[in-house]
């Protein structure tokens, strides 16, 4: 009976548990959060939230310095280490194009970086970055060029992190191109192997146009990703020397678990979460439009 | 073509060594680190010939008890990878056979929110139910990224399953759910340890959630690393000693389940 009965419904008795947790644990906490961007509250039991409409969000557009400062340092971070493991990426996915013995041997050992426990690893680049003993140095050192600062400096600390989403993210970016390159059409490599092309003619004329739209999409994702990393800048810097590694997820951490300012950090929230959306819908768009 | 004896592709195969090895450094410096005595690491000489200590691994262990944060991290990322792998398969199944796809993009919303907006929720109605630093609420906080994860390849493996295999089980007098539970899960085994591969590293790595959901009892070796960086100075071969306990497990399974982990990290990416 039960058998039957399932089986007839089954479109809604398998995924109902999994919507349920969605609904519990990933709609209701969103819908909540944005309602309490509409209030001011520090988690205090005896004040309760107040109403301030729209004031949150007035504050952190038009008159919260450090929010603008966080707003463009998370966009130059996420440029910069996305433009930089793109162009690394697509380098090694190409070296990586061909037939050898050990290839997937050495696939692997490249992936390792973007599996590792990203706050062990913060500490690790932290040991390598150290000023007075860090190897960061030493090779500078060694080169001739004068030590650096790297996290310590307000200047350097930015770029410095960047090196680390670099390090971290090249192989996703690599190994998604990778992926594309083996599905490339045969026929064109032929026609111009027929017609003496050079390699890199072949490079720029056939494989890089033909691979377009996979290096826009694995763009995109990183990009996506790259806006909202936490663990390593929170590990490293926790967003300082004063403030000048603070991205948009550090502030509304520290405004969220540090200040309390609940409130303010739910608007901060929503500001972010269009940002990362106007993101995916270009995703969505772009795969739409190249069918990758 | 020609793929033996060409000098160019000799040397870009030197080259691509040249490369990972760059990349693998870290790693080493890390477990060369975690040999060396403080003194030895504060010293600039030596810095590739020294007497290797273990007393930073001994330190780890008995100073610091990590054997608990070993088990806290273990606990918390099996049990919310076998719950999603409850939830998430048949919702999986049901989106990739009846095309439910704003249930599945529903699901992907988690992949694309920033963590902290479900956070402040969350910690909010776990103080009052009295659920931080508890089991459940770090294992719920965690399984909403590793849920939509396995959804997410699991749906694809679904829908490249030939349908003529359930239909000839169903011509057999077998359920639905029937064939679902001998057929089709069967043969999804590759996918089905990809994604669980993936949901347990996901949370082993896990760091936001647990920064804020964690507490006395249910710390994990992050955040145990995270804090040893607040004592007054820093003991870096404890450190890294530390450091490496953590990441080694994640990098052996890497190593061991080397062609699962490829086809998981560009399943989404390529397709999706």
């Amino acid at each position: 009976m039960f058998s039957r009965w399932l089986e007839r419904n089954i479109k809604y008795v398998f995924p109902l548990p999994a919507v349920l947790f969605v609904l519990l644990m990933m709609v209701f906490p969103i819908a909540y959060t944005f309602r309490l961007s509409f209030y001011e509250w520090s988690m205090s039991s005896l004040v309760p939230p107040a109403w301030v409409g729209v004031e949150n969000y007035k504050t952190l557009l038009f008159s919260d310095p450090r929010f603008m400062a966080s707003l463009w340092r998370t966009f130059s971070f996420t440029i910069s280490a996305v433009a930089v493991e793109t162009v690394l990426g697509v380098g090694i996915a190409l070296l990586f194009n061909q037939d050898f013995k050990g290839k997937n041997a050495l696939k692997t050992l490249f992936l390792l970086p973007m599996i590792a426990t990203p706050v062990a690893i913060g500490l690790v680049w932290m040991l390598i970055y150290e000023p007075n003993i860090g190897f960061a140095n030493k090779v500078l050192q060694f080169l001739h060029i004068p030590p650096l600062l790297w996290l310590a400096s307000p200047h350097q600390v930015l770029a410095s992190l960047v090196v680390v989403d670099v390090w971290q993210w090249t192989p996703m970016i690599a190994l998604v191109v990778l992926a594309g390159l083996s599905s490339l059409p045969t026929e064109p490599y032929e026609a111009a192997m027929v017609d003496g092309a050079s390699r890199w003619q072949v490079l720029t004329k056939i494989t890089l146009p033909l691979l377009q739209p996979t290096i826009l999409v694995a763009v995109l994702l990183r990009s996506i990703d790259a806006l909202k990393t936490f663990d390593i800048i929170y590990a490293m810097t926790a967003g300082g020397p004063d403030f000048n590694s603070e991205t948009i997820n550090i502030y509304s951490f520290v405004q969220g678990f540090s200040y309390f300012h609940l409130g303010m950090t739910s608007s901060l929230l929503m500001i972010f979460f269009v940002i990362v959306l106007g993101m995916s819908m270009l995703l969505v768009t772009a795969r739409k439009r190249w069918g990758a | 073509m020609a793929k033996r004896k060409d000098p160019v592709r000799f040397l870009q195969r030197l080259l691509l060594v040249a490369v990972v090895l760059a990349f693998l450094f870290p790693f080493f410096w890390m477990i060369l680190a975690s040999f060396k005595t403080q003194q030895q690491i504060l010293s600039p000489n030596n810095v590739f010939v020294f007497e290797p200590t273990f007393q930073n691994y001994l330190d780890v262990f008995q100073q610091y008890s990590f054997m608990k944060f070993i088990f806290n991290s273990f606990i918390i990322a099996a049990a919310s990878t076998i719950l999603s792998l409850v939830l998430g398969l048949p919702a999986a199944y049901s989106i990739a056979r009846y095309h439910q796809n704003k249930l599945g993009m529903t699901i992907l919303i988690a992949r694309i929110v920033p963590g902290i907006t479900f956070l402040i929720p969350w910690f909010i109605i776990f103080s009052k139910l009295s659920l931080v630093d508890s089991y459940t609420s770090m294992i719920l906080s965690h399984m909403l990224v590793g849920l939509p994860f396995i959804v997410w390849i699991m749906v694809s493996y679904f829908e490249n399953i030939p349908s003529e295999l359930e239909e000839s089980a169903r011509v057999d007098g077998c359920t639905i759910q029937g064939a679902f539970w001998r057929i089709v899960l069967p043969i999804s085994g590759p996918g089905i340890i990809t994604s669980s591969i993936f949901s347990f590293v996901f949370s082993w790595n896990n760091f936001m959630f647990s920064l804020v959901l964690s507490g006395q009892k249910t710390e994990t070796l992050p955040i145990a690393v995270f804090s040893f960086l607040s004592y007054s100075s820093i003991n870096w071969g404890g450190l890294m000693a530390a450091a490496v306990v953590i990441t080694l497990p994640v990098l052996i399974l890497a190593l061991f389940a080397q062609k699962y982990i490829i086809s998981g990290l560009t399943a989404g990416a390529v397709k999706g």
